[in-house]
């Protein structure tokens, strides 16, 4: 039997659940579909960084906004989401690392945003004891943090679920077709709505593709490796500038070190795989700016299949095609922290096809089809 | 580039993971029948669990460890014949779908590719979850044959806690080596011998191991230590260190003091190599554990991956060491060679010496307090996380093993989740009512052990284009 809905959203990752939620308490009523389970791809399973730190300046107010929410999301949903406020601080390895940040600094702060700030060499040794002594400074946003994934994801959809959002799991869209309102197949049952999300992260593209929008996700598998635990050294999140790193030392003294290098991604398996040939530099440099990882053992590694777009922001925002469709994917690796923020956007563009943020550079047609 | 000596090769037709019986046996039938071959493991020498340190006996030592572990010295002296490439103290710590193997060996780590793959990494431990079991103190019946095998060391005043004929063996051994165990606490249920009954007459034709069993049992029995049999309720106690183990039989509680404790409860297939393949398993619900899929001839359901020895199900070194000719020679037929022996031979020999199986599995099977242990009994070691922890995140939705690790970091310590594995999902399955087979296992993901990120940063890899 067919089921109808004001929305439905396709993907139960952070971004399909969160809009889900703020559709409900707008009064919506939301079908989410999920083909396996909600959190089971990058959502439930990435570093769990909250960092506005060093975004693409186009993402800024939207991760301003987010960042404003997550200070209130355990008290939302009435959950422990693991949620701890910390530095996410940038080490600059010399001079002109540092000068780059600086101009970085100038030009948020003529956006209207003052969260970033530079840390001289004592600043970032107050906040870093452990860092090496070559590092000159740092970029920093003290008032940033981490978050269990698994457990934010999850509630979320439990909060959705409580305001009325019902998840079907295990369920994959297969097709869309829009006549007076949206039907959505999947492999089990027929679903009908005004509008749809498409949330389905690294399988986003395939789905826009089906309608006829061209948007080149590509599936990527971020590598992050864990080691044993050591005694407390570091409570910020630190990347480092000229090199690709994130470095985390977790509450109970294991660090997650990540940052830029990529295994295999498959989307038609769902599975992920590491390539340490890749990750060499990358032990490397956590090496070279925390000399007490000299005597760390990894014990672990993980990975998860994430979209990424060809410029590196996400398509967030309306159909350029279809009316009542909305899309919100290709987060590409940093979209953990902006999934509060931008369902809340989302739900309000999706109910009153307005919003306060400026979209246009997460336009779905700003990728020219191979053909034109 | 890279920097392998000349001893080392780069590209295998063949890579063995595991110089157990099944490994070596495998190894030298591969390589008789033409193809190159490295065989890799991680111990000091060749022989693997059950005839580990075998090259170096003394006539004492094998006058303890008996006839059984003798026979493999045969293996290992074929092995040392034959043009297999051994590299012994070789961790594979990870392999990725183009068959490339990454390596740690003496500190350093680097690549191999292979063919085929054959792993013969045989079994582990059930784990003996109880009350107490992750005091200092507490090891298991394994552990202390191994420090035995190794360097000749008997545990004194250890008290066996469990079941299953490796208990009774290693309670043989350590008699005949004259310190033998303070007490053995057997925790075979009531009424398991009505239950093995229908399968003797099958395991009368595999009476060697049999008479063999029986005899063993009978030494122990005769040695005067106390054996308390159908023992429950069993728990060790203790602040740091284990000072005692607390049990009732025949419906009297018995407290027996130690500070050695050793655990036992048969062992099982060690997936981890066949689980970060993502191989398919099956539960089997007579063992009580999964089984890599596989076709007759030792493949699985992953090209190019095969399984010999305990690691396919329990069997035991002469069936190890059979299925391990068996698969070489699968993979000689298939890459064109003639192949150095028959093959029907093997199969026939392979069935009759797992005609006793059965019935073991069903005298043996676990008892329920190691599938189903208390709420307050810690199941993942490392993390320390309880049963009852496990039963909550299901109640939050938690459908199976890799959700219950995201909820509460179980099976993310250093073990990987070898240790606790199957308690885990036999807990999620109880609890959701599901079968083992919807419940699933683990992902297992690399390193499967531990290394140093220094080496990381110093990886040699291979540079070779990618399939
Ligand atoms: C290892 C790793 C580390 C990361 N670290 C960070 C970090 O520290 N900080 C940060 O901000 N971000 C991080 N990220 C990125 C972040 O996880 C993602 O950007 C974000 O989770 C994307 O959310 P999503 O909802 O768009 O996608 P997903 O979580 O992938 O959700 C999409 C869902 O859609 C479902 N789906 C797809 N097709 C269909 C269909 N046809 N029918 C039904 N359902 C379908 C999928 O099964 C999936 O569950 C990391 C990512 C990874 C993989």
């Amino acid at each position: 039997m067919t089921q109808t809905a004001d929305l439905i959203v396709i993907g139960g990752g952070i971004h399909g659940s969160s809009t889900a939620l703020f559709a409900a308490l707008r009064g919506m009523s939301v079908i989410v579909i999920e083909k396996d389970t909600v959190a089971r791809h990058a959502s439930g399973v990435n570093a769990g960084g909250v960092r506005r730190l060093g975004r693409h300046l186009a993402e800024v107010p939207l991760s301003q906004h987010s960042m404003e929410i997550w200070y209130g999301l355990q008290d939302m949903l009435g959950a422990d989401c693991g949620f701890q406020i910390a530095p996410q601080i940038k080490v600059a390895e010399n001079e002109e690392e540092l000068d780059r940040h600086r101009a970085r600094v100038q030009t948020l702060n003529r956006m209207g945003f003052y969260h970033e700030t530079i840390l001289d060499q004592p600043q970032v040794r107050h906040y870093l004891p452990a860092v090496a002594d070559h590092v000159v400074g740092g970029l920093a946003s003290l008032r940033d943090g981490f978050a269990q994934p698994f457990w934010t994801t999850t509630a979320i959809a439990r909060k959705a679920t409580q305001a009325g959002v019902v998840f079907k799991e295990g369920e994959r869209v297969l097709s869309l077709k829009r006549e007076t309102d949206w039907t959505v197949t999947t492999d089990q049952d027929i679903y009908q709505a005004p509008k749809v999300l498409n949330a389905a992260g690294a399988w986003a593209g395939a789905l826009a593709g089906s309608l006829g929008e061209y948007a080149p996700v590509e599936a990527i598998a971020p590598m992050m490796i864990v080691t044993a635990r050591l005694p407390k050294f570091c409570d910020a999140v630190v990347g480092a500038t000229g090199r690709p790193l994130s470095f985390k030392q977790m509450p109970n003294g294991t660090v997650v070190i990540g940052g830029g290098r990529r295994g295999r991604a498959d989307t038609a398996t769902n599975t992920s795989e590491m390539l340490f040939p890749e990750l060499r530099n990358t032990a490397a440099t956590a090496m070279d700016i925390f000399p007490i990882m000299r005597g760390a053992t990894i014990v672990r590694s993980w990975s998860g299949v994430e979209g990424r777009m060809p410029d590196d922001i996400p398509v967030i925002g309306p159909s350029a095609l279809h009316d009542g469709l909305y899309h919100s994917f290709g987060f590409s690796a940093h979209g953990f922290q902006m999934g509060p923020g931008t369902g809340e956007t989302m739900a309000g563009l999706i109910e009153t096809g307005a919003t306060q943020f400026d979209l246009s550079a997460f336009a779905i047609d700003r990728f020219a089809p191979p053909n034109t | 580039m890279t920097q392998h000596s000349p001893m080392e090769p780069t590209k295998v037709d063949v890579a063995v993971i595991g110089a157990g019986p099944a490994g070596m046996a495998a190894a030298v039938t591969a390589s008789k029948a033409g193809l190159s071959v490295a065989l890799l493991d991680e111990g000091q020498s060749l022989g693997g669990q059950i005839y580990r340190n075998i090259e170096n006996g003394t006539p004492f030592r094998d006058g303890i460890l008996g006839r059984d572990y003798v026979a493999g010295r045969t293996l290992a002296q074929s092995l040392r014949a034959s043009d297999v490439t051994y590299l012994p103290r070789t961790t594979v710590w990870n392999i990725s779908t183009d068959n490339m193997l990454d390596l740690s060996r003496d500190g350093s780590s680097s690549q191999l590719i292979a063919d085929k793959i054959i792993v013969a990494t045989g079994a582990v431990e059930r784990p003996s979850p109880m009350p107490g079991w992750t005091l200092a103190g507490v090891t298991t019946v394994g552990a202390l044959q191994i420090l035995l095998k190794a360097s000749g060391v008997v545990q004194e005043d250890a008290v066996l806690v469990g079941s299953g004929p490796l208990m009774w063996l290693v309670a043989a051994q350590m008699i005949s080596a004259g310190t033998p165990p303070k007490a053995i606490v057997e925790t075979t249920p009531k009424g398991r011998m009505a239950q093995a009954m229908p399968h003797i007459l099958q395991a009368l034709k595999g009476h060697r191991y049999l008479t063999k069993g029986l005899s063993m049992i009978r030494q122990v029995r005769g040695a005067g230590i106390p054996i308390y049999n159908a023992a429950t309720n069993v728990r060790i106690n203790g602040g740091e260190v284990a000072e005692s183990v607390t049990f009732i039989s025949k419906g009297k509680e018995h407290t027996i003091h130690s500070n050695h404790i050793a655990l036992h409860q048969g062992v099982v297939p060690n997936q981890q190599v066949t689980r970060l393949l993502r191989c398919d398993h099956k539960w089997d619900a007579s063992q009580h554990c999964f089984r890599p899929v596989l076709d007759g001839q030792g493949k699985t359901s992953v090209p190019d991956v095969y399984v010999a020895g305990d690691g396919a199900g329990i069997g035991g070194a002469k069936s190890a060491a059979l299925m391990g000719r068996l698969v070489a020679l699968a993979i000689a037929q298939e890459k064109g060679k003639a192949l150095p022996e028959r093959v029907d031979r093997l199969e026939a020999a392979l069935a009759s010496d797992g005609a006793v199986r059965p019935f073991l599995e069903a005298m043996y099977a676990p008892a329920p307090q190691f599938v189903k242990p208390a709420k307050e009994t810690i199941v993942c070691r490392c993390e320390e996380v309880t049963a009852g922890a496990i039963q909550e995140a299901v109640d939050l939705g938690a459908p199976g093993p890799n959700q219950v690790k995201s909820f509460l970091r179980s099976g993310m310590g250093p073990c990987q989740g070898r240790v606790c594995g199957l308690v885990v999902a036999s807990i999620i399955a109880e609890r959701r009512k599901a079968s083992m087979d919807e419940t699933g296992y683990y992902r297992i993901r690399p390193p499967l052990k531990p290394i140093p990120l220094s080496e990381l940063a110093n990886f040699q890899p291979l540079e070779v284009a990618q399939k």
